[in-house]
Order: C-alpha cells, then structure tokens, then sequence
C-alpha cells in the first residue's frame, strides 16, 4: 500500500476513535454530573439501573433512539433535521486538533487527527461555526420560545466570543504562535501558562462557561422564562445529538484551558525530581486537567444561579471586554519594553494585580451590568390602558 | 464583596458533597412515619374478651364524607357473641379508592372500634381488590391486600415499607408495626 493510504487509514481510525471516545464520555459524564449534583444537594442521584447506576447512560441512550421523534408542523424539515447535525459536528471536529501527548506517543502514531498552524484561530472558528447549530435549529423549529432561545445564545456566544478571543491574544503574543504544538512546548520550558496570564485565565473561564451554555449562562435554555430554549421542540435522538454537543464542547473548552494555561499533556516539572520522567506521560495529565476543570464545571453549575439576560449582555460587553482588551494592551507594553527576568517579573505582577482589583470592586463593578440603560426620564411610565385587566 | 460570597457559596457545595445523604432508599429502607399518619383503618377487638368492638351502628358510614364504608349489622348469637352488644358488623367494607383517609369514621365510632392505622402501601391493580373487607382490616392482619398475596407468592413474610416513630398511637391496640 503506498504511504499516504496508510495515513489516511490512521487518521480516520483516530478520527473514529475520538469520536466515539468523546461521546462515551459525554455519556457517563451525565451520569457524573447527575451524581455528583445530587451529592451536592445531599441526595442520592441515580443508582438504580445497574451496579451504583453505572447502566444509566446505556439506558438513557436506547430511551433515546427509540423515541418516537416529533416534527412540528411549522418546521422547517431539512434545517431542523441539519441543526443537530451541524452542532454536533463543530463539536466533535473541535476536539480532533488538540495534541493529547508529544509526537508519536500513541503506540508511534501521533496523539491527535488534525494539527493546524493556526490551531487556536481554527479551534475557535469551529466551535463559533456550532452557535449555527443551535440558531438554525430554534430558528427552523417554527415555534416562539425556540426562537427565542436560539436569539439568546447566538447574541451570548458573539458577545463572549470576543472576550475569549482577546483574552488568549496575551498568551499568543507571548508564545509567538497560535499551534498548539508551540503553546505546550513554551510552557514546558517557561513554565504554565496561568503563572504569566492569570488575568487572562479567568476571563477566558468564564467566557468558556458562556461559549458552552453552562450555569451561570445557561440563558438559551433557561426553563423558567423560555420553556427549554432552542431544544424545546426537539425529541428522541436529535434532542441527544444537542446534547452531546453540549456536552462535547463543555470537554473540549476544559482541554483548551488545560492546554493553554495548565501545561496541556505535560505534567508539573517540580514531580521530575521524584519519579524521572513523569511529566512526559502520555494521556494521564491531560485527562487529570480534563477532569479537573469538568468537575469545576459541575460544581458551579450546582451553586451558582442564572443570571437575568440583559445583565449577561452588559457583564460581557461592559466587564470582560474591556479588562481582556486592557489585559492585551498591557502585556503587550510589557514584552515590547522588557525582556528576560523583568518581563517575568512584571507579567506575573499584572496577572496577580489584575485578579486582585477584579476581586477588590467586584460590588463596585456590579453597577456596569444592574444599572439600566435607558434612563428613567425618557421612558413613559404610564401605560396605554390601565395594568391588570382588560 | 461579591466574588468573595461566591466562593463562599462554593465552598457551601463542595462541604454537602462529603455529607452523608439524607435520601431514604425507599422499598429496600423504610419510611419514617409519624404516629399521627393516616394510613388504612383498622377494626380493633376488647383487649380482654378479644370481642369486636364494632356494633354494626353504621354511623362510620354515615360520618363518611366519601360515601368509602358499607356496613351490614346482624344479630349476636347469645351463646357465641362476636361483639358485646346485641348486633355486630356481619358486613364490614371500606372501598380504599374512595376514601381520602380523613379519620372521620374513627371521630364518629361510639366504640372506637374503627381506627386509622399507619399503612399506606395499597398499590394494586384490579379496582376490586380495593374494596377492603372484614377479615383485611382487623387486628392481627398484617399488610395490605397486595402484600399479603406477594407474601404467600413468595414464601415470605410480610414486609412493611415503613417504621412508626415512638410505635402506634394508643387507639391501635394490638397493632405493632416495625420500628
């Protein structure tokens, strides 16, 4: 066989291999996230259906395919069918660029099915390419509160799409590359990401939580306002397939905060010194990251409540776009007017002061995203015909 | 400062994760009840002469805002009374599907001879096997009519879902329920 059908085979094997090692995973992590919710609220969770539950993704997976599955009248038949398709597709193609160990440490094959020069650019334009997926699917449902929802989070994921985009713009500058290849072997030399970037770090968690519909930003299915958003008119196997994304892309957003500020595949350096060679495991660390920032997902999902839709607007246009913006500019200033310890130095020192104001007027701040934008005075308060009761 | 209270709500969750949870995993650990639940009634004896205390006046029936009881009275047989007065219950029906468990019978009984009880585990499948006779109801009968045919089923004793805290009121004589 000549050499490129045998590397077109291993990329679709991984390529098949990532696919449904992501969706198994999105299946027990619904049941994790269901356990560990209800441990949370000091309940059991689901434990029923096989050994502590452990059958329960397996059932819920037969329940839905063979549901029956509706199409509303109104629908528009070949979109409403393509909008889980579309969405579940960004997600997984997503995953595929991000290096998951060094060159050929999967048994000689390289740990990942695409790499990109522009790895970070494209990672980000694909999972911007699933906001269609949800638009289009509230849009083609025919109905008004899947509109509505579909509005909402094609509104949220633009807003914070640039909060997240500029906060990672500090990381680039300083690494001089958008390649995830490039982004993992700086910090394997200088040391993780966090430590240079903090401010960074945090806006890019949040703007993460937002990019993947999670608490507190799940607004495009907030039930108590707009039934369940976008997927309020899906069933059976296609209302899965928009969950699978959702849950996809919540695993994909933990792999690239795990990948640009904690290292990626590598372990801490400072375990070297006890077992030789440990940082370079393969797999291990990044699952340990992967599973870190899950659970931090589940956990303020189990705390935190919604926010109102107009403050969720306001906080990213008026909070985290500024503070990436500022973020941006200043360590720019500061690899252009330093170099060597200094520039460390004062890094870490904009990271930690920038954390540390965010925190200071977090009650001041609020004013940015409670205040209303129309003022008062210009609105006529009367009604047109009196409240309650025709 | 508002950053601070949402790590302190964190922390709230990440604690109860490590609390032991409060769940009652119902079928296979049994329920708390309270003394004063009411469950299906029961028709209590004389402690001493171990002669119903039902008369067969009817007036359960007549208290009974769901129309739930029919009563038949007939004559004692002097030689072998089954209650102390001249009449007893010979019919004595309660249909579960229509009472709503209000414990007016038990107000209206001149004998207490109709108390509510604390089993509530009915679940059946025939709208005939809710119609509770006689022989279901008094003392010493223990589950309910489903769970007496499960029990012989299987072999096994009956088993009741629940525990009364502090044991059955006082009215419920004879009765013992696990605890």
């Amino acid at each position: 066989m000549p050499d490129w059908i045998i590397q077109l085979l291993i990329t679709l094997l991984k390529g098949v291999g990532v696919a449904l090692g992501l969706l198994t995973t999105f299946a027990y992590m619904t049941l994790i996230e269901r356990r560990l919710l209800a441990r949370m609220q000091i309940r059991l969770g689901p434990n029923r259906v096989g050994p502590m539950g452990l059958l329960q993704p397996l059932a819920d997976a037969i329940k839905s395919i063979f549901k029956e599955d509706l199409t509303v009248t109104l629908a528009d038949k070949l979109v409403y069918t393509l909008a889980p398709i579309i969405a579940i597709g960004c997600a997984l193609t997503a995953f595929g660029g991000l290096p998951a160990g060094p060159a050929g440490s999967l048994f000689g094959a390289d740990p990942w099915v695409y790499n990109l020069d522009a790895g970070l650019l494209a990672l980000l334009a694909i999972t911007s390419m699933g906001v269609y997926g949800i638009f289009l699917g509230g849009w083609a449902s025919g109905s008004k509160y899947p509109i509505l929802g579909g509005l909402r989070s094609s509104a949220q994921m633009i807003s914070y799409e640039l909060g997240m985009g500029l906060s990672v713009l500090g990381l680039l500058m300083l690494v001089g590359s958008t390649s995830f290849h490039a982004i993992t072997n700086w910090q394997a030399n200088s040391g993780w990401m966090i430590m240079f970037q903090l401010t960074a770090f945090v806006l890019f968690l949040i703007s993460s939580f937002a990019e993947t519909n999670r608490t507190p930003f799940d607004l495009p299915e907030a039930e108590q306002e707009i039934v369940a958003g976008y997927l309020t008119e899906y069933s059976a196997i296609k209302w899965a397939l928009f969950q699978m994304a959702e849950y996809v892309n919540m695993i994909t957003a933990s792999t690239v905060m795990a990948t640009l500020f904690f290292g990626g595949y590598r372990g801490p350096a400072f375990l070297e010194g006890l077992i030789p060679g440990i940082a370079s495991w393969p797999f291990i660390w990044l699952f340990a990251k992967i599973a870190a920032f899950l659970f931090l997902f589940i956990w303020v999902r189990a705390t935190l409540p919604r926010l109102r839709y107009d403050q969720l607007m306001r906080f990213g246009w008026k909070l985290l776009l500024p503070v990436a913006l500022a973020n941006t500019v200043l360590t720019a200033a500061i690899i252009a007017f330093s170099t060597g310890r200094v520039r460390v130095l004062l890094l870490v020192l904009l990271g930690v002061t920038g954390v540390a104001l965010l925190i200071a007027f977090s009650d001041r701040m609020r004013v940015l995203w409670t205040a209303p934008t129309v003022r008062r005075e210009d609105v006529n308060l009367t009604p047109a015909r009196p409240a309650g009761g025709d | 400062m508002g950053v601070l209270e949402i790590a302190k709500g964190m922390g709230i969750t990440l604690g109860k994760l490590f609390q032991k949870p409060v769940t009652v995993s119902y079928p296979e650990q049994r329920a708390t009840l309270q003394p004063r639940f009411r469950g299906r009634h029961v028709l209590t004896r004389h402690p001493g002469t171990n002669l119903e205390k039902c008369i067969g006046c009817s007036l359960c029936a007549a208290a009974c805002p769901a129309y739930a009881i029919y009563v038949e009275a007939a004559e004692n047989d002097p030689a072998n009374p089954t209650s102390p007065g001249e009449r007893y219950a010979s019919v004595y029906e309660i249909n579960m599907l229509r009472c709503i468990f209000c414990g007016m019978c038990e107000e209206a009984c001149p004998t207490g001879a109709v108390v509510m009880g604390n089993e509530f585990e009915m679940a059946d499948y025939r709208y005939s096997d809710f119609v509770y006779a006689k022989e279901d109801m008094l003392v010493g009968v223990e589950g309910s009519l489903p769970q007496r045919r499960e029990a012989a089923r299987k072999g096994q004793p009956v088993r009741l879902g629940f525990k009364v805290e502090g044991g059955p009121r006082a009215e419920l004589e004879g009765v013992t329920y696990p605890q």
